[in-house]
Formats: C-alpha cells, structure tokens, sequence
C-alpha cells in the first residue's frame, strides 16, 4: 500500500542497546573525548585521596612554588608545586573528589527536584502551580552567591550544607524550563491521544511528556556545573564554604590567586580541570540530547 | 483568450536542489511553462511535488541554504529574474510580481495596524507620503472588500479573520499593480464559504487589472473552480499541461488520471444502512442536549465577565451500531468540541450521552476506563498525534499496557504485525519512528492503535483532512474496509462535504454550536432544506470545469 514515492528509511539491525549507544558514541569524536576526560576525572574522584591522598598534603619547603614541566622531582610535580611545596598534579586529582562530590551532587538534586517540580506544576496548574512558581521567583531574585553566604554562615559549613544551599539556589532554572515545556507539550495530539487510551496522569507525564522535557534539562545541567563549582570556590574562598586541609578545585584556584604574577600555574591548573570537566560534560550533554532524540539520531548513524 | 500575444513570464527549463543529510535532492527537475496576461494557469500537485518550491525559486525567496537554483531561466519582460541582482530584485518585486501565501497570520506583522503595513508598500516604492499612503491603502482594503475600511486600517492582524486577513494579503500585493500574482494555497486554510468569495475576488481582479494569475494548489475543486489553463506535477516534473476543460476531460498521464480518480465525492453515495424499524429503534450511543459554554474572563484578576461563548448548544442525535455518522461544520461549528467531550477530554456544560443505559459523562474511575476500550479516536494531524519518541511498536501497544487484560504481554508483537497489516503496513515498520513515515503512513499507525482495543465506536476528527487527495482516498478506503470488517461505528468529523458524501451512512449539519440539519446522506446531498446546508454545499468546489462554469455564471462572475 505505500506508495513507490516514499522513500524507505534504512534502519539497521538493532545489536544491544549498549554496544549501539557505544558506536553512536563514537561516531561523535568530540564527545567521545569529552566522555573520555569526565571518565578520568571520575577515576581521579574515586580513587585519588586512596592512592594520592598522603602525596598532596605533604610540605616541601625546597620545592616552594616550584616551576612546571621538569621531571627532576618525579612525574608527581610535572605540574609545579605549591606555595607550600605540595604536588599540584597530586592536589588535582584529590581535589576531585570533593569538587565532583559538591558539584553533582548539587546539580543533579536541583535538576531532579526542579525538574520534577516543574513537570507537576506544568502539568496540574492551578494554585499548585502558582505556588511553585512564586518560590522560584523568590529564590530567583535573591543573588544565588547571597542566599549561600547567609545560609552557611548560619549553618556549618560542611559539605553536606553547601550541597543542599546549592542545589535549592539552582532549582528554580529546572522548574521554570520544566513548566514551560510541560504546558506546550500537554496541549499535543499524542497527550490527548494517550488520555482517550486511558493513560493514567503517572503514565501522561512519565511516558509521554518527561522523555521530551529531559534532554532540555540534561542540557541546562551541563552548563550549570560549571558555575555550581565556580560559586563553591567562591563560597571558599570567602571562607563559608569547605575549608582547608579539604581541598577543591575553587579552593585551589583562590589560594593561588595571590602568586598570579609569579607563580601562575598555582591557580592555572585546576582553572583549567574546571574548564575542561564543563567543556567535556557540555559535549557529552550534547550527545546525549542527539542520541536520545529519534529524529535527530542519524545525525550519529550516517 | 489571449492566445496570440507574447507571454509576460517565461519559465524554462527550472532545475530547483535541496542540500539533505543524505545527498542533494532534485525538487524540481526541469520545468517549463508560459503566463500571459489576463489568465489563471493553475500549478496542481501534492505535497513534495515542488510547486510551491518552483514559486519561490521564481520569486527568489528560496529557503537557501538548503535549497538552491540549480538551473533554467525565468523571463520576465526579457530579463531573467534567476539571474537578477538583490538590489534589482528588491525593486521588481512588487511592482511586478507579487505574491500571497497559505498562511495569513505568520506573514503579516503582529505589532503594525494593517493600514500602516499597506501603506509601507507606498512609501518604499513609491515615496507617498503618510497621509496619501494611507488613503491609497484605504481604497485598497474598500476594493478588496473589506467593510468599514477607514476603521479598520487601525486593526492589528489579530483582530481579524482568516478570510479577511486573505483580503489585506491581497491587498498588499495588489498596491503596486503588479502584472503576476503569484497565489500559494491562497484558500486552503479557510472555510468553503470564504473560500468561494476569496477566489470570486482573484478573478474579479484578474479582469480588473488584467494580471496574469498563477495559483498553486493541491486541490482539483479549486483549480475547476478559477484556472483557465493548468500545470500537473509530480516529483519535481511536469507531467501534464493545457487547458483546464481539456486536461479534466481528458488526462493523458497515469498520475493525472489517477489524481482525477482519487477526488472524493465522485463515488455513489453509500447503500445507507436501514434503520432498525419498529417500536424501539436500538442505537448503542444517544446524545441528548449536549452543550458546552466558555465563559469569557478579562480583566487584571480573570475574573468571569458574564459573558459566554456557546461552542456546542444543545446537540442530540443517535448513533446505531455499524453506521458512519458524518458530523459537518465549518470552523466555530462546534463539531470538534462535540468529539472532544464524548472522548472525556473536555467536560461538557450540560448534557448526557448514553452508551448501554449509562451516561458517559458520569462514569469515573475504573468505569471510566472501561468505556475507554470502546471509544477510540483518529485525529486530524498525524504528524502531532503520534509521540516522536517512541517507536511503532511502542506506540501500538501502549493501550495494552494500560488495559492489562486485553492482551497477554508474549502476545504483543503478534498482534502488533496483525494490526500493521491489517492497515496495509508490514512487520518490519515496527522498530522504526514516527517521523520515518509519511502523512498518510502515520495516520494508517494512528488507525492501527485506535484498533489495538478493539472499540466499538471510533471518532474521527478530520481524520483525513491534512492528506493529499490520492492518500485521503486511501485512508477512506481504509476506514470503510474497517468498518465492514470490525463492525465499528464511526463518528466522522470533516468541514469537507465530498469526503463525508462517500463513507457516511447519515450526517449532521453544525452551525454555531447548533445542528441545523440532518438526514440521510441522499437527502442532505441532493436535497438539502435548510439555507446553510444549500450555502455550504454551494460553496464546495466541483472538480468539473463545466459545472462550475454554470455556478460561476449564475452568481454573475464572468470568466
């Protein structure tokens, strides 16, 4: 019955999902090297104060702000030292830990909740609605660096604060992203299609309007990690957020800040493990939304 | 005619390409054609056929990149317009060839008064000042009909209907007396009454002026209705060209012939199935007083303003079991919002609908659920009402996962290639997307999930009326072998009186929310008693170049 003129998309045997996703993976090399560097990063995170944990605490007076690029003092300071002779490459990858640690976790609770939120107040509307959105304008017109120096001068400053403080000062981007897709989305042929089957409310948002909203909000995510851990160092750096001997990223990259004229590479570094874990995530978000999406994933198959 | 002199416009030999993922495409391979002055040379084809692709590369408004003018000339006045530079463009267009689109509201500007936008027409071109500019744009809108010109330049697009936004599209091509007027699918968005007094006033401008008029259209009634000479094309060809009597008469090319079998309404109307005689008459679905009112909020708070809008007032009628119900209105008729609280979408006003001595309205919950199994739905736009993320399979055999008992889960592939060819698809459409499939394909998918639960009645609203005339055929034939085959009940839903005529048993008339007539599908057609069904079926476009000769000259327009 089709007629001659239509032309026949090819469709290859699927093999497994995963082996799939892997040589879709591949076929974008940008991202594929973005996976590459967010897996290594991940590794550092896990096992870094494991295995480097004593090297990057340890003083060395002779090798003060030491210069990058030598071997002379082993593969662990081919990054240079620190003002107090500690291994920077060492401090990165334990650093790791604590900035991925805050970071992620900061990010995905916002982007689940917020998401979440914004899904149920696009979706049932009304007074549920309007008070969603008003809590998100209020934490919206505080300055999210405000909120966290309040918030932590008032609490301890520990990890688990700067986590919650963060994620609540990012939440209302995903709500509001969420809720604007959700109310064009809900007005679709395919959602009124799905109710006249009987879907139940679970099945309209989980099934037919979340897979539509997420690669939108995967997308802000990868972005928003970048500025989660440039405000955690700022919140360091003030003296409310995590506090030495605990290193991060942002820590280290405001303790370095006062030898900029002589010793550069001290904030150098970890300045660019920031820029290239955002840069990685945001080429792997990228995908992600591709890869996800069956009108655009050709663009990976050809 | 004006046969013997010179054409104004020369198209040879028009090669228009597309840049795709998968290698250039060829739109348009090689078209030639002639206008002269003072006549209407259709260009019909389908949807993918490169005819309004052809337009735009003559008028030099190519979406480019992705398309581009691969080759050919195209002569206006001895100049070639394909070669043209932008600056000597700019001052051709307009002044001789103008043109006006499908959709009204997206090519005029939201936040300038109509008036004002005319007369920018004369201030660019012909450096009027602003009070002679509007006064000329005045008289425009008064020479294309418009009632109350003077008040209504004020206007913004919005406050205007689709027809009278045609009008001011016209209006503002026709500022600058241009010798072509290009028409893309000038009427398809509008109601077969507006349609029939926009194309009276193309015509009537046509003489006026005596412009050559190129129409592009996709609908045969149309091109019977107005065109003196006519353009087929298929896949980027031409495959067929002459006189629109004689080309009617007489197709020579497969396709035309085709196309011309393809018109619906052509058909013998159908044996109307005799209603159950005797004392109680059983019909499995009775509407009684069926109304829905809006009431118009305004204001800073929402607050309701008294006032309201009555969608649908008062409906009733019976729907039997095996029959084909034809529900036809122009838009603002209230038929969709009709489908939409039988299919418990919106809730209605008042009113009952009563399927197996229940009233449909009060059932919830798992009752409610149940009466889903029996009640499906086909929507008009095939593109909109499959989920892009999910596959054919996944979407065929949701309504299993919602209605557990239906359909055992080992079963479900089975079925799924049942349902799949049982719609003329094979096995192997299953894994793939919505968005790998044409219109007509994916409304054959959209049908295949209304069956997945086996329901009695389907309603279709405007199943059919976003598909081109040979896939609308298609789908028909599909419906009605269903229908035969199940045993279903359809609730059709079209503002397209020959599509109803052909698979209907009975049908309603809506006017405003209100029925004004019903009957047998023979005695609305060949003897309608109310004005509005006269008016409606008047309006329609016959794709029969004779008849509509005959109308044309009894409502004074001479052609």
């Amino acid at each position: 019955m089709t007629t001659p003129t239509e032309p026949a998309a090819f469709i290859p045997p699927p093999p497994s999902r995963g082996l799939r996703l892997l040589s879709l993976l591949w076929n974008d090399k940008f991202a594929f090297m973005g996976a590459m560097f967010v897996l290594l990063i991940v590794l550092f995170a896990v096992f870094g104060p494991m295995l480097f944990g004593d090297v990057a605490t340890k003083m060395n007076l002779r090798a003060r702000n030491m210069e990058p690029f030598t071997l002379d003092k082993g593969w662990l300071f081919f990054l240079g030292a620190d003002a107090l002779g500690r291994s920077i490459l060492a401090r990165i990858m334990v650093a790791g830990q604590n900035t991925m640690a805050v970071a992620t976790s900061a990010v995905v609770a916002a982007m689940i909740i917020g998401g979440t939120f914004g899904l149920l107040a696009g979706f049932i509307g009304g007074w549920f609605g309007n008070v969603v959105l008003r809590l998100a304008d209020m934490i919206m017109s505080f300055p999210s660096l405000l909120i966290a120096m309040i918030v932590l001068y008032m609490l301890e400053p520990r990890v688990e604060n700067l986590i919650i403080v963060l994620g609540i000062t990012r939440m209302p981007i995903y709500i509001r992203t969420a809720r604007a897709e959700v109310l064009e989305i809900r007005e679709r042929l395919f959602v009124s299609a799905a109710r006249v089957m009987g879907a139940s409310h679970w099945r309209i948002v989980g099934r037919h309007i979340a897979p539509i909203v997420l690669p939108t909000l995967t997308t802000i995510a990868a972005l928003d990690f970048a500025f989660v851990m440039l405000v955690e160092s700022a919140l360091s750096f003030l003296g409310i957020g995590i506090q030495p001997p605990d290193i991060t990223w942002g820590l280290m990259v405001s303790q370095g800040k006062n030898y900029l004229q002589t010793a550069w590479w001290l904030s150098f570094f970890p300045g660019l493990a920031i820029m290239m874990t955002a840069l990685s995530l945001n080429l792997l978000s990228n995908w992600v939304r591709i890869a996800l999406d069956p009108v655009q994933r050709w663009r990976l198959e050809v | 005619m004006t046969d013997q002199k010179a054409p104004i416009l020369e198209v040879r030999n028009l090669a228009v390409g597309f840049h795709t993922a998968a290698g250039e495409f060829d739109a348009v391979k090689g078209i030639s054609f002639d206008l002269y002055c003072g006549e209407t040379l259709a260009i019909l084809g389908e949807s993918g056929s490169g005819k309004s692709v052809s337009a735009s590369a003559v008028m030099g408004i190519l979406d480019s990149p992705p398309g581009f003018v691969r080759g050919g000339e195209a002569y206006l006045d001895g100049e070639n317009l394909l070669k043209l530079s932008p600056s000597k463009r700019r001052d051709l267009m307009g002044e001789k060839i103008a043109m006006i689109f499908q959709d009204t509201l997206a090519h005029l500007n939201p936040v300038y008064t109509i008036g004002w936008q005319i007369a920018e027409c004369f201030r660019v071109h012909r450096g009027f000042n602003a009070k002679d500019a509007m006064a000329r744009s005045i008289d425009l809108l008064d020479r294309v009909g418009m009632p109350d010109p003077e008040r209504r330049a004020g206007d913004y697009p919005h406050q205007f209907s689709g027809g009278q936004r045609q009008r001011i599209m016209i209006a503002m091509a026709l500022a600058l007396e241009p010798a072509i007027l290009i028409a893309d699918e000038p009427t398809t968005a509008l109601d077969v009454t507006v349609q029939a007094q926009i194309l009276d006033l193309l015509i009537d401008l046509r003489n006026e002026r005596n412009m050559g008029l190129i129409l592009i259209t996709h609908d045969l009634g149309v091109v019977a209705e107005i065109a003196d000479r006519m353009v087929v094309m298929n896949a980027g060809e031409i495959v067929e060209q002459g006189p629109v009597r004689q080309v009617f008469a007489n197709p020579t090319h497969p396709y035309t012939k085709r196309l011309m079998a393809a018109i619906p309404g052509r058909g013998e109307f159908r044996e109307v199935l005799p209603l159950p005689e005797g004392d109680a008459p059983k019909a499995i679905l009775e509407v009684r007083d069926l109304a829905k009112h809006y009431g118009i909020t305004g204001g800073m708070f929402g607050t309701s303003t008294g006032q309201t809008v009555k969608a649908c007032d008062g409906v009733s009628f019976d729907l039997y079991a095996g029959e084909t119900l034809g529900i036809v209105g122009e838009s603002g008729s209230g038929k969709t919002t009709v489908a939409n609280m039988l299919l418990r979408l919106t809730e209605p006003t008042r009113g009952t609908a009563t399927l197996d001595g229940k009233d449909i309205f009060s059932l919830a919950g798992d009752e409610l659920l149940r009466l889903r199994r029996r009640f499906q739905a086909v929507f008009q736009d095939p593109f909109a009402s499959l989920n892009p993320t999910m596959s054919v399979f996944d979407i065929i055999s949701e309504p299993w996962l919602i209605h557990r008992d239906v359909m055992p889960k080992n079963r479900y592939r089975e079925r799924v290639v049942e349902l799949l060819e049982s719609v003329g698809m094979v096995a192997d459409h299953a894994e793939r997307y919505p968005h790998q499939f044409s219109g007509g394909q994916r409304q054959r998918i959209a049908v295949a999930r209304a069956l997945a639960l086996e329901p009695e009645i389907i309603i279709c609203d405007e199943a059919v009326s976003a598909l081109d005339v040979s896939i609308q055929a298609q789908i028909i034939e599909l419906l009605a072998d269903l229908r035969d085959a199940f045993g279903l009940s359809y609730l059709f839903i079209a503002h397209d009186l020959p599509v109803v005529q052909e698979l209907a048993d009975r049908v309603i008339v809506m006017k405003s929310g209100k029925i004004v007539e019903q009957g047998t599908v023979v005695e609305i057609f060949t003897n309608p008693q109310e004005r509005y069904t006269i008016d409606l079926l008047g309006a329609s476009p016959i794709p029969d170049p004779e008849k509509m000769l005959d109308r044309r000259q009894r409502r004074g327009i001479s052609v």
